[in-house]
């Protein structure tokens, strides 16, 4: 701001190295301010806050886990009553190790979980990339094969809830919706 | 200055400037190419965006993901990237007054970019790299759409090489004294960390070439992301670079205005360069396999250090045109200075819309939903198109546009054709996106998916309130394409139909703001006409308009981030 200064387009004149002055320097003290707000919200999330996205995942074959998925669902498939779709919901016994399989166009299988009790949900895909959206709550996590993606999820409120699948996985992406029933 | 600069050259009679010859060629051969390549993926994104808006649903599906692979590199890779070249040899051979450094590794570069962009899009054309423009492993596609992504980024690293070479004969030949000007170091940052971009797209391009073809095991799919995104979030680093050495070139040509502190600027453009690397992260916020405190420390690119540089410079660049203003006499209130600015001047309006855009919808946004936690609720949706056609659109674009307006002129020497429409499409395509980043954002706060080609295939899941901001996103489309045409179509007009500036005589003045003489104890520096001259301060002057708008910005910010949090709060546990 002085007579020295130079247009963007010119070589600064000789001692342009000059501490900034004036709203320029309130303005960088209240950015550095902020910027430290912004960092310091996600370590305090990481440890108070309820959402939290961990990682945490296991290496796994995509075959091995299409086993562990049949296995699971053998298991735990419910009465003939509740079939819907075709497809038999698996309720499984809170709290416990679910299983959850992503193919191209579709969610295998349909689960039925209890409110306010606490699932290990693993994810993995058969073949390509996909991306789990837990609708309407709009909670979004990806999915790669040769990856098991352990989400430990407790469900709030009853209610069907879907699951569309928003990573890109070939042309009949769009049509790859599945479901998890809440009572 | 030095007098063995022997090399063809013509002395700018607007600037003043010497244009290199050889230079010159080649910033026109690259800019000419990214502007068709802005076409293709202008015509593409019309299409996509009227299949998006489910009332009219344009495309069959599987050309609604082949045009959306195109729109995508087309767009930000070609486009972009084709017109970043053309940037680096003219700022680097005016702004230093030195000579391109090698002609033949220019037309090296030039033509194996060529080459690599027609092979990618003939190959998505024929249906054979239906894969998006991450093309996530193990979605495969045809050999020659990696081969032509790997030439497009060599060649544009031989640019790059040619532009450091350019800077050291400059620097050797004493061209120019002391430091180099600010637009040619935010260039050169800009420039910089494309090398570092283009290595990790090599890095990760070539055994996906390799597997494609059978040579090779595939890549693990997780370490392909995180190298994609080495090149893919770094490159808008680039952008981002590029569109601040823009801004402050555009900012001196029509307003005069000159940095307030060159230390500050100087600075922010380094803070860019060391924490940029960092944010290949935040685009694996939800993944597995990555650790939190791995995210938390990177996505923040290490304390936020390259948000607070872009938030220096979203101060400094409306401050010094405040200064400017306010020292050529447009003294009245807080904002005479602001209202008072030459609206009319394409170069003004596209550079300063692109600055509010850039700032107020895509910074905030992208720092938001960049956040670890927060991006749970934001991963994969409509949100993140939404922010991103903030940044690089509304943002990087929209600056290109703006500098176009004084480029074609000058180094073509033609007056625009039909000035009142040049004078009205930065607006429209400001709008445009707005508009359309807007639908967007509403669309994915509901859950809409990105690249999705029917949201309804599985059943009715979402409301009519979603299927509103889609067409939105299909209405403000259209107007931003309506724009995106005005501007291929001015400027080509140009090329052929403009008429000729005669030899000696500068270019028009798109409208500079004039010194009022009211203006006290300020004798004014005769500028060429066209260009706005600095006027030689005697004393400080006040930037009291910039620090409201910048505490508005902040407070802006603080509700958007906060409210992001509040959403989350509601979501279920998980961990
Ligand atoms: C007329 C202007 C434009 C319009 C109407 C437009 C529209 C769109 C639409 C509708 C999408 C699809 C969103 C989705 O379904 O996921 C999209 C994606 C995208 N656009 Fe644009 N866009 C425009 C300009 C640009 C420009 C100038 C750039 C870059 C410089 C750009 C970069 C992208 C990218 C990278 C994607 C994502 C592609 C992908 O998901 O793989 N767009 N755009
Ligand atoms: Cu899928």
């Amino acid at each position: 701001m002085n007579q020295e200064s130079s247009s963007g387009l010119e070589c600064p004149k000789p001692g342009w190295f000059q501490a900034p002055s004036g709203n320029e320097r309130t303005w960088i003290g209240m950015a550095v301010i902020w910027c430290l707000i912004l960092s310091v919200m996600m370590p305090y999330w990481h440890f108070r806050g309820k959402q939290n996205s961990t990682g945490e995942a296991y290496r796994v074959k995509p075959a091995d886990f299409v086993k562990r998925v049949e296995a699971f669902v053998k298991v735990n498939t419910g009465e003939e009553s509740l079939v819907e779709d075709g497809i038999a919901p698996v309720v499984p016994a809170p709290p416990g190790e679910v299983y959850l399989l992503a193919k191209q166009f579709f969610w295998f299988p349909v689960l039925k979980l209890r409110s306010g009790e606490t699932y290990r949900l693993h994810i993995s895909s058969a073949d390509v990339q996909h991306g789990f959206s837990l609708l309407p709550m709009n909670m979004n996590f990806q999915i790669v094969p040769g990856y098991d993606h352990v989400l430990t999820i407790k469900p709030q409120a009853p209610g069907t809830y879907h699951i569309v699948c928003n990573e890109f996985c070939g042309i009949g992406h769009q049509q790859m919706v599945g479901k998890i029933i809440v009572e | 200055m030095n007098t063995n600069s022997d090399y063809p050259k013509r002395i700018c009679s607007t600037t003043g400037f010497p244009i290199c010859r050889s230079a010159e060629f080649f910033v026109k051969a690259n800019a000419v190419l990214g502007v068709v390549f802005l076409l293709i993926g202008g015509i593409a994104a019309i299409l996509i965006a009227l299949t998006r808006w489910q009332a009219v649903h344009l495309l069959p599906v599987d050309w609604f993901y082949r045009i959306l692979t195109l729109h995508g590199i087309n767009m930000l890779i070609f486009w972009i990237l084709f017109f970043e070249v053309a940037i680096l040899y003219f700022v680097s051979t005016t702004l230093l007054k030195v000579r391109l450094a090698s002609r033949l590794t220019a037309w090296i570069s030039l033509v194996m970019m060529f080459v690599g962009a027609v092979m990618v899009d003939v190959t998505i054309l024929l249906g054979k790299a239906d894969v998006m423009l991450s093309s996530y492993l193990p979605l495969l596609a045809h050999p020659a759409f990696y081969l032509g992504i790997i030439l497009v980024a060599v060649g544009t690293l031989i640019a790059v090489g040619n532009y450091f070479a350019t800077l050291y004969i400059a620097k050797k030949e004493k061209t120019y004294e002391g430091s180099v000007p600010l637009v040619v170091f935010g260039a050169t940052a800009a420039a910089i960390i494309a090398v570092v971009t283009l290595l990790h797209g090599a890095v990760v391009m070539v055994p996906t070439f390799l597997y494609s073809l059978h040579l090779c095991p595939q890549p693990d799919p997780q370490w392909y992301r995180l190298l994609w995104w080495g090149l893919g979030h770094m490159s808008q680093q680039v952008n981002v670079c590029a569109m601040v050495a823009v801004w402050y070139l555009l900012a001196a040509i029509t307003t005069g205005a000159k940095p307030l502190n060159e230390a500050v600027c100087r600075s922010a453009f380094v803070l860019y360069i060391l924490f940029i690397n960092l944010a290949s992260a935040h685009h694996l916020l939800v993944d597995p396999g990555v650790s939190a405190g791995w995210k938390i420390w990177n996505t923040s690119y290490a304390m936020y250090l390259a948000v607070l540089a872009s938030m220096m410079h979203g101060f400094t660049v409306p401050a010094s045109v405040e200064v400017a203003m306010r020292g050529k006499g447009y003294v009245r209130g807080l904002f005479g200075w602001l209202t008072n600015a030459p609206w009319r001047n394409p170069g003004f309006s596209a550079f300063f819309l692109s600055l509010l855009i850039f700032g107020f919808i895509g910074g905030i946004t992208g720092v938001t939903l960049g956040t670890q936690q927060i991006n749970i609720i934001a991963h994969n949706t409509l949100r993140i198109p939404g922010h991103f056609h903030a940044t690089v659109v509304g943002g990087t674009t929209l600056a290109f546009m703006g500098l176009t307006y004084y480029v074609v002129p000058l180094l073509w020497r033609r007056e625009y054709i039909l000035k009142p429409l040049c004078r009205l499409q930065p607006y429209l395509f400001g709008i445009g996106i707005l508009i359309m980043s807007f639908g967007m954002s509403f669309a994915g706060s509901m859950g809409v998916s990105r690249r999705s080609w029917d949201i309804d295939a599985g059943g009715s899941i979402y409301g009519p309130t979603a299927h509103l901001f889609l067409a939105l996103v299909g209405i403000g489309g259209t107007v931003a394409f309506i724009a995106l045409f005005l501007y291929v179509g001015l400027t080509v007009g140009t090329l052929l139909f403009g008429r000729r500036i005669a030899a000696g005589k500068s270019m028009e003045d798109w409208g500079t703001p004039k010194v009022l003489s009211t203006s006290p104890g300020h004798d004014h520096v005769a500028p060429a006409p066209g260009f706005a001259g600095g006027a030689t301060v005697a004393e400080a002057h006040p930037t009291q308009g910039t620090m409201v708008l910048a505490v508005i910005f902040l407070l802006s910010f603080a509700v958007y981030y906060f409210a992001n949090w509040k959403a989350l709060a509601d979501v279920w546990p998980v961990r």
